[in-house]
Formats: structure tokens, sequence, C-alpha cells
């Protein structure tokens, strides 16, 4: 999976980086549990730069390119930040057939991005997503932890509105 | 309010009648976050009676003949994994849980973790002291954040009861489970792909054999099962391999759970014997196609299953059956189409999930679904030709003889099944340039019945292309020359006067 | 726990609580919340529930509580009333504070189920 590497430098703060340093500590060399400390990682900085794998990398005796692999492998790590609002809309199954497709274009029209981009402001960025699990829901999107229920395109931008510059 | 008298419980609904919940049993009814509420429901009762009556070879008769088979897909005898397990002589076992449910429209293992979290717990500690492990391992999807929530609160419940840990009731049976967090990765349901992410790797499956019964994680013998199949493990032990192979089919005993959702009335999660047919699932549960639509298809199995057509509605459900027809039990996903979707495009809609989903490690997968899906992306562009169609047959059964893993070996499933068994509708896409279905948007067109339109003029003012032309109060038209066919008239026009064909 | 007695003892002892048979609570009220539940707005109907029992002085004599999936995504939100004595239970569907609130007083409080709130009154 090709994914978009940030541009944006790199402004991880001293309290980040302990915080993280922490959660090395707590996996105690073990080194399978690589996976859950990117997770981590991710939780504490919102995406993965090259200055956190190489943290990670070093924290965890692996090497870099190991991190690098298991970063690009999965599609939980991004090595871009997400927007103040990450919005995603579901394109499985069940909200495919009851016109997901439809929703996400119009997200996109609307802000003026594609899916997997952020938009210039930083406020919002876009992403699809494989079933959240509310199928009876359908189509539905998530804008960071709120779920939407049959979304159609012209909810869409009450949506948008709603967390616009909150 | 009619005169009839309507139920007021859930339990005297059509859609629950005809339902049978084991793995279920317990989901909605207790609450997960309490551990007494679930021994209330004879919760850890099996594991008691396995510590103290049972040999690790009685238990593993007993799950062998019940003829309990996987639940997450392939329908591999449960007994027949853990028998394995228990004949490979090691230092180190390990019993894992399959909770990475990938399938997109599939939510029956999150919602028993979710409700009934215990239940798997329990069924893993009971496979751990069959097979001789010490430790276990649940890989549950990280976009599951409230079943990690409730399986990390219980399993710190039953640390504390001293139902896992060591000496558990007092016999020198030691178990422990950790949890590990899937990162997005559909491939990582494959159980080989699983144990190589557990170990903290790029979810690459290896070459079976080894076998994880004999080869699993970290090299040792290892019992992989998904969630739904542990949940039906106790009540085997308790109430018997023969009360369990008394329901069902001859060769799949017990139940399945269905996620069912799509062009459906009552989406839900739907729990019946196996046998059951998708007549009745459709019709008398799932109350039926809305809006007056005709029923078409059913997908099961996900990206590696099939299209089951309307002409096998009244056939029973079990894991054979399902083969026979093209498609696959899969982990219980039920997507119910109606006329309105294209099948071309459904199959192309499954190929480009696992074209995303292909893990790259080997070429047949990483190169053919692509390929694949180029063809259909010709097709449902107007582009194919008869030519194509062949290739692509050609192509899927390269892919399925030649791919590593059960990822690649299904993928080009939904692409057969649809071509098989509606490949009028490939032929109009390739020959007629028409979709039937009037989804594929590069073969369709707008038309304005004339007798319908009124010439209120609504639709030439919302077209963004300015197509469409006529006088107020006359019959309008649309260029085809010019219309982009984004439908925005259609969805103006309040006499129904627009058609896609 | 040591032994199977000691679970048995909290399998006696639970069950009579939950199915309302140790004269604890009169009713029992589970809502729905597995990650459907939550998503279609479960949580402000929970916690409407536990406040209107609380003001209404019942907390003593009502359970509310959660559980995981019901199974009918289309007509979540949902709670069920289990009642003392009775047999089955009430499932009230496409709930949410409003009308959660209608029912504590209605049903939890007086007794009377409020139909047009249940799964077979309740049209899509």
């Amino acid at each position: 999976m090709k994914k978009p590497i940030s541009k944006i430098p790199f402004n991880g703060t001293p309290e980040q980086e302990a915080k993280l340093k922490a959660a090395i500590e707590r996996s105690n060399g073990n080194k399978s549990e690589l996976i859950y400390i990117m997770q981590q990682a991710q939780d504490i900085y919102g995406y993965l730069p090259y200055e956190v794998q190489v943290m990670i990398a070093e924290g965890m005796d692996v090497p870099l390119e190991k991190v690098y692999g298991v970063a690009t492998f999965y599609s939980q790590f991004a090595l871009s930040p997400k927007g103040k609002n990450a919005i995603s809309v579901c394109l499985g199954t069940a909200c495919y057939v009851k016109g997901s497709k439809a929703v996400m274009d119009k997200f996109s029209s609307e802000l003026g991005i594609e899916p997997g981009q952020c938009t210039a402001d930083g406020e919002f960025s876009l992403e699809s997503c494989r079933c959240v699990g509310a199928c009876g829901l359908a189509p539905v999107c998530v804008v960071n932890d709120d779920v939407y229920g049959k979304v159609t395109p012209e909810k869409v931008v009450e949506i948008i509105a709603k967390y616009k510059s909150k | 309010m009619t005169n009839v008298q309507q139920p007021v419980s859930l339990e005297d609904t059509p859609f629950y009648k005809k339902q049978l919940r084991l793995a279920l049993r317990n989901c909605g009814i207790i609450n997960p976050e309490k551990i007494d509420e679930y021994i209330a429901m004879d919760g850890y009762m099996a594991l008691g009676k396995v510590l103290t009556e049972m040999t690790p070879q009685t238990v593993v008769d007993t799950i062998l003949a019940s003829g309990l088979r996987g639940r997450g897909g392939g329908g591999f005898p449960t007994g027949r994994k853990w028998q394995f397990a228990l004949n490979n002589v090691s230092d180190k076992k390990y019993v894992c849980c399959n909770a990475d449910e990938g399938d997109p429209g599939a939510f029956m293992d999150r919602s028993v973790l979710e409700g009934d979290p215990h239940a798997v717990i329990e069924a893993m500690a009971i496979a751990g002291y069959a097979i001789g492990a010490d430790e276990g391992y649940i890989y549950v999807r990280a976009e599951y954040p409230t079943a990690i929530k409730r399986l990390e609160i219980a399993i710190g419940q039953a640390r504390e009861y001293g139902l896992l840990g060591k000496n558990i009731f007092g016999t020198d049976f030691n178990f422990d489970i950790t949890l590990r967090f899937g990162a997005g990765a559909f491939v990582c349901g494959e159980e080989t792909s699983l144990l190589t992410s557990i170990e903290g790797n790029r979810g690459e499956p290896r070459p079976r054999p080894p076998f994880p019964a004999v080869k699993g994680l970290f090299g040792k013998p290892t019992i992989i099962n998904n969630v739904e199949t542990y949940a039906n493990v106790c009540q085997i032990i308790l109430k018997g391999a023969e009360w369990f192979s008394s329901i069902g089919t001859e060769k799949s005993k017990g139940t399945k759970v269905f996620a069912l959702g799509g062009k459906i009335k009552n989406t839900g999660l739907v729990e019946v014997p196996m046998g059951t047919t998708l007549r009745e699932i459709i019709e008398e549960i799932g109350g039926g196609i809305p809006n007056g639509k005709k029923f078409k298809a059913a997908q099961t199995g996900g990206p590696s299953g099939g299209c089951i057509p309307a002409e096998f509605i009244d056939t029973p459900i079990d894991y054979d059956n399902l083969i026979a027809i093209g498609s696959m039990m899969g982990s219980g996903g039920l997507i119910v189409m109606d006329e309105d979707n294209c099948m071309v495009d459904i199959a192309k809609f499954f190929l480009d999930f696992t074209v995303d989903e292909s893990c790259g490690k080997c070429t047949p997968c990483r190169i053919g679904t692509r390929r694949l899906y180029e063809i259909l992306e010709k097709i449902t562009s107007g582009n194919g030709t008869l030519e194509d169609l062949d290739r692509m047959e050609n192509l899927c059964n390269y892919i399925k003889a030649n791919s590593l893993c059960g990822l690649g070996q299904t993928a080009p499933n939904p692409v057969l099944s649809t071509y098989k068994r509606f490949r009028d509708e490939y032929i109009a896409h390739v020959v007629d340039k028409k979709c039937p279905a009037a989804v594929c948007k590069s073969l369709l067109c707008y038309e304005i019945t004339a007798d319908k339109c009124k010439g209120c003029t609504a639709c030439s003012r919302v077209c963004p292309v300015g197509a469409i032309s006529g006088t107020v109060k006359n019959p309008h038209s649309i260029d085809k020359t010019k219309c982009i066919k984004c439908g925005a008239c259609m969805e103006r026009c309040k006499f129904g006067a627009i058609v896609k064909k | 726990m040591k032994s199977l007695e000691d679970l048995a003892e909290i399998r006696e002892r639970t069950k009579a609580l939950i199915q309302l048979k140790d004269g604890t609570y009169e009713k029992r009220v589970v809502v729905g919340m597995a990650t459907c539940g939550i998503s279609a707005g479960a949580r402000p109907v929970f916690d409407t529930l536990k406040e209107e029992v609380e003001s209404l002085g019942l907390s003593d004599k009502i359970e509310v509580t959660q559980t995981g999936c019901i199974g009918i995504c289309q007509f979540e939100p949902v709670f069920e009333v289990y009642e003392a004595g009775k047999e089955g239970k009430v499932t009230y569907v496409k709930m949410d504070a409003e009308k959660a609130k209608k029912v504590a007083e209605e049903h939890l409080k007086n007794g009377n189920i409020v139909y047009e709130y249940t799964i077979g009154y309740t049209k899509l």
C-alpha cells in the first residue's frame, strides 16, 4: 500500500517523547509487542513520522526498516498527520450497496480533497474505512469518534458545518 | 392501532422466533462487564467440569464427536485441529483466538466479544487444557474499541476470581490470556498471517505445511479458532456432544450467526440452525426486501465468497451446500441484493477490496488481482470485449490455483460466482454496452419521459452542464452528448419523469 | 475462588438477582450497548433511565444495566424491561432520551406498558 509521507516538519514535545519512552519501557524488551508500541506511538503523536520511527527502532532494539515495514503494511498506521477532524466514510459492503460511494464523493467535492488527504488548513482529513460494524445504519460515516448513520449526500453539508472551526 | 394484539416483546416477533441462539445466548441478556452475571448463566461451569472430571483426550473427543466446525470461514473440524495440537509434544503450546473480523459487512464476532466476552475466555482456557497450553492470545481488531474494553475488563475479573492464572480451581492447570490488537490488515484474518502479526511482524502468510498445530506461534504448536467457534465450546462441554450434533445438518452441526444486511427490512444479527434456507432467513426473519423490490442475490463469505442467485433461495444453508452452489459460509456476512444492484459492479467492488488488501508476498495475488480488477474496470466502463470475459475467467482460475494463502486462493470467487450465475449481465455490459441494473455510470443514460414531464424546468435549472433544454410547460429533453450522468436532475424531478437506463 | 462450590454459590446468588427472584429488585431494565446501539444513541437513553429511576426514588427497586447486542440493528437504541413474577419481557425500540423518560414514568413507576414504543407497534 502506498502511503503519503508528510513533508510537515516534525514538532514533537519532550512530554510526548517521555510518554513513548515509558511505553517502550513497559514492553520489557518483548519484541513481539512492536505493533502495540507503534499503536501507542500513533496515539501520542497522531502519526508516525521518521523521527518517531527512529525512537521506536532504537528503544525496541529492532532495525528501522522493520519499523518502517510494519508501518507501511498496516492501514492503521499513518505517515502523515490527520486533520483536526478526521472523517472516514464506510465503504464496506452493506454501506456500499446503500450508496456510500455518493456520500464519499460529496465529502470529497465539498472539502476539495481526495480520500487520504488533509485540507490545507489542517481542519479536515478524509478517508474511507471498511465496515465499522454498524451496518444496520448504512451508509455510515465516522467523524472523530462520532458515528453518523443513514447519511445522504445532502446530510454531508450539515455534518461538515457541525465541525467547521470547532 | 389495530385490533390484533401486537407483540410487545422481541421474543414474540417473527424476526426472533425462527432463531436459535447458542453462540449468542447471553448477548442482550447479561451485563458483559459483570462476571457474576456470566456465572449466573452457568459460566465457568464447563471449565470446572473439564478440569475436575475430564482428561485432555476426552475433551478433544467431545469436541470431535459434536461435529463442531470452524466458524471463521473454512469450516475445518475444530476437534481435529485440537487433536493435532494435543498429539504434538512440546514444552510450550499456544491457544489463539482469531477476532480479526475483517469481512466488510460482518459483525458477528464483535457482537459476541461485546456481549459475552467470558464465553470466549472460558473456551480458550478449555482449549488450553485440552492441548496442553498455558498461554493464550486474542488477536482483536483495533477498530473495535468497545470489544477491546470489555475483553480487558473480563480478563481482569477472571484473573481476580482465579479463573485465569495459576492453579485454576485448585488444580495444577495454569492459563492466562494476552490481548493483541490488529492494525487494519485484512490478510491477518488468515491464520498464519495472524500468527506472524502477533509476533510483531508484517502480517504476511507462511506456506502450510507446517500447519500451526505443528509449528505455530513462536514456532510452537498452536491452535487458532474463531470467536464464534469458541462461543459454542462451553455449551458442548456442559450439554454434551450428542445435544450439539442433534442440531443442524448431516455434516454441519449446530447453528450459524449471520450478520444480515443490505437490501433487507430487518437488518440484524441472526442465529439459525444449520440447514435453514435462505428463504427463511430473508423472508421470515429478515422481513423481505424493502420498497417492493425483487430479490436478486445474497452474498455470503465476503471477499472470499460468492453470490447466491434467487434460484437457490430454497437451498438449506450449510458449509457444503454453499460451496456446491459456488459460494462459501465465510464468517457469516449475509448481504442481500435486489434488482438495483449490478452484479459486475459488486464483483468489482470485492476485487477492489482484495487488490487493496493483498499483502504483496506472492505474485499471483499481488499482480493477478490487479489485472483482474482492470478487466472488470474495462467491462464496467463499456470497453470490454467477449475475449476479455475469457481472459477474466482464465485469470481467475490461475489466481485460485497459485496463490500462497486463503486470501488469494479465494479472491476470484466473487467474480467467478457472479460470472457463472449472472452471465447475462456480463454479456449485456460487453455486447450491448448496457448495465441492466443501471449502476455502471459510463453505460447508462438519463432520459425524460415526455408524457410525465410537466415542463416545470426544475431539472434544467439544476443541471450543472446545461444539458437539458425545453420551454416552460413543455416536455424537456436531455442532450446525451453533454450529460455527465451526475443524476442531479433525477433527484430534483418531482414527477418521476426522469429515468436512467 | 478455589472450588466449584464457590462458583455454584455465585451462580445461584446472581441468578436469583437477575431473574428478580431474591426480592432485591422488582424490575430489571437492560439497555443494548454494543457498538451499534451506542452509535444509534443508546448512551443518552441509558443515562436518562438511570437519572429518572433515581429521581423517581426507585433506585432500590429497579436495576438499570447495560448489555451487548440484542440483534435488531434497525430498531436501535433498544431496551428491555423484565418484571418480577411476570413471564417474558417488554422490548422498547427506537428510543431517545425523551421517550425513555416517558417509559420511566409510565411503565417503571406506574406499571403501564407504553405500547406505542414497543417493538410490535413501531413502524420503521
